[in-house]
Order: structure tokens, then sequence, then C-alpha cells
């Protein structure tokens, strides 16, 4: 539609007419701020944490065990920090040294964080899955949330489910 | 022809006091927009379109590109 209303501008006159293609979906899918009746529904990227482990596929996943922490995964990502895959603390447990790409699932399911908290909860709930990437439309890591933080946002929404 | 910008083009743009526009219906405007965003729906667009500033961008967004 964006493409018609520019059209049509210029043949009203107008000389300096953009027309951005990917719309309000790739605005919101990056994080950026909305306005309107819908705006305040939280959404998965108001819980992705950005502190999440992170390697790069050619790391020695040796001392990767000891890095994370709380977490039970390390975002394997590249310079820019697009996500190539997960290793999660089972595999590590697991593994014997050698590159971290070698233990990588590169199947990881990614939410963009303007998606519903309640629709991702219910995802996780119905795959038994403890955490969930957020990327921007690039695949760029915006970071993880994990399903205890979004189960108790849902608990605290007005519109939560519980 | 009109130029395509990304979502870094149109920062840029409303940095030199481009004029965002959502042309898809009110309904859609009103559940959730841009901030900035004026909402002129395209089949309104003849009739609204004198209420744009001509020397300053324009910049028309909708959902996306599907």
């Amino acid at each position: 539609m964006s493409p018609r209303a520019a059209c049509r501008l210029e043949t009203l006159g107008f000389h300096q007419v953009y027309d951005y293609v990917a719309g309000k979906m790739d605005w919101f899918a990056a994080g950026l701020p909305r306005e309107g009746t819908k705006a305040s529904t939280d959404r998965v990227g108001d819980h992705a944490r950005s502190d999440v482990p992170t390697a790069a596929p050619d790391d020695d996943s040796g001392g990767l065990e000891a890095r994370l922490g709380d977490w039970d995964v390390c975002v394997v990502v590249t310079d820019d920090r697009v996500v190539l895959g997960i290793v999660t603390a089972e595999v590590l447990a697991a593994a014997d040294g050698g590159a971290v790409a070698a233990l990588m699932w590169e199947a990881p399911t990614t939410y963009r964080p303007h998606t519903a908290t309640e629709k991702v909860v219910a995802w996780m709930r119905e795959r038994d899955k403890t955490h969930v990437l957020v990327t921007d439309p690039g695949g760029h890591l915006l970071g993880v949330a994990t399903r205890s933080e979004l189960e108790s946002a849902t608990a605290s929404s007005p519109s939560g489910s519980g | 022809m009109p130029t395509l910008v990304d979502r870094d083009g149109v920062r840029a743009l409303l940095e030199r006091e481009g004029q965002l526009v959502e042309v898809l219906g009110a309904s859609a405007y009103e559940k959730e927009h841009i901030p900035g965003a004026i909402n002129i729906p395209l089949r309104d667009l003849p009739k609204k379109a004198d209420t744009l500033r001509r020397d300053h961008p324009v910049i028309v967004y909708c959902a996306d590109s599907l």
C-alpha cells in the first residue's frame, strides 16, 4: 500500500517522497517506541536480558560452562551479534572441549521484541521451553527472555491469563 | 520515483523535519503507530495532502512490505 501512496503523493506535486516499505512492523520489531491504544501491551522485548552469555562459533567450549552463571544457555553469535545458534548447559556439561560450533544447535526459535508476551508464554508452555531468544529483523541478538520472568509479567498484567 | 528508505533512513529524515504518514485506515493507526506519525489513509490522500508541507520530506508507511 505504501508504494501506491508514495506515487500518489508525487502525482499531487510532492517532490521529497520516501517510502518506508518495511513499515511499522519493522519499526516495532526493532524494539523502537510505539504509540496507540495497544501500545502498552506487554511485549517479550520488554523482558529480554542482554546479559545472556554469548560465544563465537570458533571459541573453545572448554571454559564456557563456568561463564554461564545462572543461565542454562549460551547464545552463539557473529562479531556483530547475529544469532547462529545456542549451546545448552546440558550439552556443555557432557562435552569434552572443542569448538563451540561443534556443540551448537543451529535452529533455535527467535521472536521479535514486539511479540505479545502472552503469545510467547503459551508457546513456551506448549513446548516446555525455559527461555526464548529475541532478535531484531536482521537476526541480531537483543536478548533472552526466561519463561519465569515472562510468566510473572503475564500474571501481573491486567489482561494476563495467569 | 519515490525513494525507498529503511529504518535508519526514517530516523535520519525525522531529524530533518520529515513528515511521517501512516496510510493505513484509522483503526489500525489508533491501535499502534510510529510515534510522531499522522494518519492519512490512502483513499484520503488527494483531499488531505494539503495538510502536508511540500518543502519537507514526506515518509509514507503501512504495516509491512507484504
